[in-house]
């Protein structure tokens, strides 16, 4: 039992990593990671979005959305699924709003420090893919905790190495052309061939 | 007139989202390894940003500020859920190739950013052209991107085979090397360098400069302090 939560979780963060894998939250993974306390900052909202969605997703799908979901309703034969999208994208909304208000409330730093971005959560495609991804996959809500929190996690360290990598390669002296946005998609490309090397990791 | 093209072509070349304004990158990546997924995701995404624009546009001046983003997001997500439903009813295998990243053009900064930077202030008309024109300028860039990985990857266009290939006696040995994910990402880079060679205005400023080991020689050494004076 534990071990095929870890088993996901661990999957999540290396082998399916939402940045470098299926390349979600490409947006904001490139726009804020050229301040590694940003990178982190940002990392920490993902995980913390994350881990609450993707099993707020699951409930509403298991329970209200799916074929047949609706039959404690006494509705058995109704399929919603066609408006799953809307849903998980309401409740992302809707999670950012009070996370956004919690931390200019609580921790006004990090409130600052992430800016415009928070908001801009609501759309970052890794969150609303992760819900998509969950749902592909099945997993029930014990499953969908364990693949949520591992996806941010996932997600924080890609951002993490990335901004990392950034920082040093700003004293380097490139072409004029790929300075900035053409050199950060290059190195990117080279992470995610790094990652791909954990592809044969089985748990 | 010529207000419109400009409005319908700047975002093609000039300020394109993906090179310049680094928005819908996501989808990029992802779907490009084939021409036929990619050609449908982009006119999946060209019609979800036109017809955005168009309809948050239509109520922009009724739309409170304060709750705008729902009301867009409400909009946006009701389009791409026909766009998605259309799919899976007429063309069933690319929807399952394409996978979530149809349902995930609702959170394509491309959409959102055109909404909020473009329709809220302008008619409907204009809005829907400006829209379009930005699905053109994403089209392009991953035209390019799926040309090339199938071109290289399988030898094939569409399906069609360019390339011979060796295990139908010709010679092209497909490189397997560009059907995966992360080449997108370094085809990416190298479009950009591309681009800005040619839009040299595009160009970020370096955050720091390397100073000269040696002191710079100086091609045109100023005159020497003139001796008409002391004349």
């Amino acid at each position: 039992m534990i071990e095929n939560y870890l088993n996901i979780f661990i999957n999540a963060i290396f082998i399916e990593n939402l940045a470098l894998s299926v390349f979600l939250g490409m947006c904001t993974f490139i726009a804020i990671s050229k301040k590694i306390e940003a990178a982190i900052g940002l990392g920490i909202a993902v995980i913390v979005v994350l881990a609450i969605t993707v099993p707020i997703n699951n409930l509403i799908y298991n329970y209200v959305l799916r074929d047949g979901a609706l039959s404690w309703a006494g509705l058995s034969d109704v399929d919603l699924s066609f408006v799953g999208l809307i849903s998980y994208i309401g409740v992302i909304a809707a999670c950012v709003q009070i996370l956004e208000m919690f931390l200019d409330k609580y921790v006004p730093v990090l409130y600052n420090a992430l800016g415009i971005f928070l908001p801009l959560i609501t759309v970052n495609c890794a969150i609303l893919g992760a819900s998509l991804f969950m749902v592909e996959k099945d997993l029930y809500f014990g499953e969908s905790v364990a693949y949520g929190l591992g996806a941010g996690v996932g997600w924080a360290l890609a951002i993490t190495i990335l901004a990392g990598i950034r920082e040093k390669l700003k004293y380097s002296d490139m072409p004029e052309g790929l300075q900035g946005l053409g050199s950060t998609f290059i190195i990117v490309g080279l992470m995610s061939f790094g990652f791909m090397s954990f592809g044969g990791i089985i748990l | 007139m010529s207000n419109y093209s400009e409005i319908l072509f700047r975002p093609v070349f000039k300020e394109n989202p993906i090179a310049l304004q680094m928005l819908g990158i996501c989808s990029a990546l992802a779907v490009t390894s084939k021409l036929y997924p990619t050609l449908i995701m982009c006119v999946a995404l060209t019609v979800t940003v036109s017809l955005s624009n168009f309809f948050i546009s239509m109520i922009r001046n009724i739309t409170p500020s304060n709750i705008r983003i729902i009301v867009q997001m409400t909009i946006i997500s009701s389009l791409v859920i026909l766009v998605d439903q259309a799919l899976k009813a007429y063309d069933y295998e690319t929807s399952k190739t394409l996978s979530v990243f149809v349902g995930l053009i609702i959170t394509n900064c491309i959409v959102m950013g055109r909404a909020e930077a473009f329709a809220m202030q302008n008619p409907p008309g204009v809005s829907f052209l400006d829209g379009f024109g930005n699905g053109l300028g994403y089209s392009v860039i991953l035209i390019i991107l799926g040309t090339i990985r199938e071109l290289f990857g399988t030898g094939t266009i569409l399906e069609y085979e360019i390339f011979p290939l060796v295990q139908n006696g010709g010679w092209y040995v497909p490189n397997n090397f560009f059907l995966l994910p992360p080449v997108s990402f370094i085809l990416i880079g190298l479009i950009i360098w591309a681009l800005r060679a040619w839009q040299r205005d595009q160009i970020e400023e370096p955050e720091f400069s390397m100073s000269k080991n040696s002191p710079e020689i100086i091609p045109n050494p100023p005159p020497a302090p003139s001796s008409k004076g002391s004349s």
